[in-house]
């Protein structure tokens, strides 16, 4: 097999995880079982190894107005220490990537990039950047480990003696873990309080032991791709491939408030405008089933009586909500069937299964 | 894992116990290890009739969803409620208490086509 491994590779096994390829990446897709894990991660405290995602990095003096050309958010809008959630359309307004782009100087930016992805978003950027940024590919510099959960700043803080408390959502320090300079910041991708770190990958390990050993008293439990799924799900957070991508952009996607449509001109602005101003033809919903079943991508919807109108919607991703004990998706429908509390049908199989257009995210911890 | 000695498999990984002329049916300890946590079942219901190595039914797990193949044929006597109501039974006891299906059973020596254990095991390691 020719995918790749991470720093921890070994270290999952150990735990006995079982492996999947994501991306040309031997990731661990679970280890106890999602469900246990994705519960570990909503009531106490969940690690994750996020390793294959990728770091670009650009700087130089035009690195602030070369990253604000590229990206659709408005990067004024964060200072140093800062990061937001971004996107890095086609002129066409497909998109290339979702990113997370770090502040760390005005003249130094790190884009965090979905695995999938880290290549062509680093020749994109070395391609429209040419001349006015240095672009590097920092991916090999960096492994990546998430913890996440309502626990996840106390064991944290008993690992590494740092107090996180006080940086808020969006936020990064870089600072000293495991012995080597990393960078630790308030952001994620499960809806919980948590942090994401990078750091060496040779000091990996290290921080991923000590934050077990910390986290022991808090029920913390190594967390997989499988629950990482089920978790954003929950959060109605679109994943590259599924609710965007070169077809599918943030203006459809209902991402429209990362999409800074009053600053200057940026790649995909002009048709990102016109599109922001017409009606979509269809948009992207939360569904919830009403019936037994899990929708799963590509399930055709129906409205009314299924086969006398052609399907009005199909789900991009769905699975079975742990916290809520059944099935939940998102999905493109047509515009007229996008409010909530539409009933529709979804196909599984030969049945036509009752389901309901609902907001998201579906899950808050404080309704819970 | 598991695979008790006194039950016949399936290379689609159910399992069959003889009780009289009847057939007790469910699935596998390695087929609910691979699908994960189970989260929703779809049987037949009582007097349908299954046939061998025909779908009866669907297991849906968080991540995956898969087709139950009949081992043997023959005609529903019994549905178990349990694990329609209650799936995560087929994770936490996939031969005692997640039974699926009892079938009076129209050929007993189709039950000779089935493994053993110890065949079951060996089909399981070659197909990992």
């Amino acid at each position: 097999m020719n995918s790749r491994i991470t720093a921890l590779y070994e270290t999952h096994q150990r735990l006995g995880a079982r492996f999947v390829d994501f991306a040309g990446w031997q990731m661990p897709v679970q280890y106890t079982g999602v469900v246990e894990e994705h519960m570990a991660v909503r009531d106490d405290c969940g690690i994750f190894d996020v390793s294959h995602m990728g770091e670009i990095e650009v700087s130089g003096p035009g690195a602030r107005s070369a990253v604000q050309s590229v990206i659709t958010n408005d990067i004024e809008r964060i200072g140093d220490g800062q990061c937001q959630y971004t996107l890095v359309c086609t002129e066409e307004g497909g998109v290339v990537d979702d990113c997370i782009v770090y502040r760390r100087s005005a003249e130094s930016f790190l884009f965090c990039t979905n695995a999938i992805n880290t290549y062509s978003v680093f020749v994109w950027l070395l391609e429209k950047l040419n001349g006015k940024a240095d672009v590097i590919d920092r991916s090999g510099d960096y492994a990546q480990i998430a913890i996440q959960g309502p626990a996840s700043l106390e064991v944290f803080k008993i690992a590494f003696g740092i107090d996180t408390g006080s940086i808020k959502p969006f936020r990064f320090i870089e600072t000293g873990v495991a012995g080597v300079e990393a960078i630790v910041s308030r952001t994620g991708y499960t809806g919980e309080e948590g942090l994401e770190i990078y750091l060496d990958p040779r000091s990996a390990e290290a921080a991923w032991e000590a934050l077990m050993a910390a986290g022991a008293g808090h029920g913390i439990k190594a967390v997989g791709l499988g629950a990482r799924d089920t978790l954003r799900l929950e959060m109605g957070y679109p994943l590259y491939g599924y609710e965007i991508g070169d077809k599918l952009g943030p203006i459809e996607a209902g991402l429209k408030r990362f999409v800074a449509l009053g600053k200057e001109s940026f790649i995909g602005s002009k048709v990102l405008r016109a599109r922001a101003a017409s009606k979509p033809e269809s948009v992207l919903v939360g569904i919830e089933m009403e019936g037994p079943g899990v929708p799963r991508t590509g399930y055709e919807l129906f409205f009314d009586r299924p086969e006398s109108t052609g399907a009005v919607g199909y789900v991009t991703s769905g699975t079975f909500s742990p916290v809520l004990k059944r099935g939940i998706a998102m999905a493109y429908v047509g515009s007229e069937f996008k409010e909530p509390g539409t009933r529709l049908e979804v196909k599984i199989r030969s049945r036509a299964v009752p389901c309901k257009v609902v907001g998201t995210p579906f899950y808050r911890r404080d309704k819970r | 894992m598991e695979f008790p000695e006194d039950l016949k498999y399936s290379k689609e990984h159910e399992w069959v116990r003889l009780e009289g002329d009847t057939a007790v049916v469910g699935i596998t300890d390695y087929a609910q290890d691979s699908l994960g946590d189970v989260v929703y079942v779809e049987l037949p219901a009582e007097g349908d009739s299954v046939s061998r190595g025909e779908t009866f039914g669907v297991v849906e797990s968080v991540k995956a969803v898969s087709d139950l193949y009949s081992p043997v044929s023959g005609s529903v006597t019994e549905v178990n409620d349990t694990v329609v109501d209650g799936p995560e039974a087929i994770n936490e006891d996939p031969y005692t208490e997640a039974w699926m299906l009892k079938i009076e059973l129209d050929n007993i020596d189709e039950l000779e086509d089935l493994l053993s254990a110890d065949e079951y095991q060996q089909f399981i390691e070659e197909e990992k």
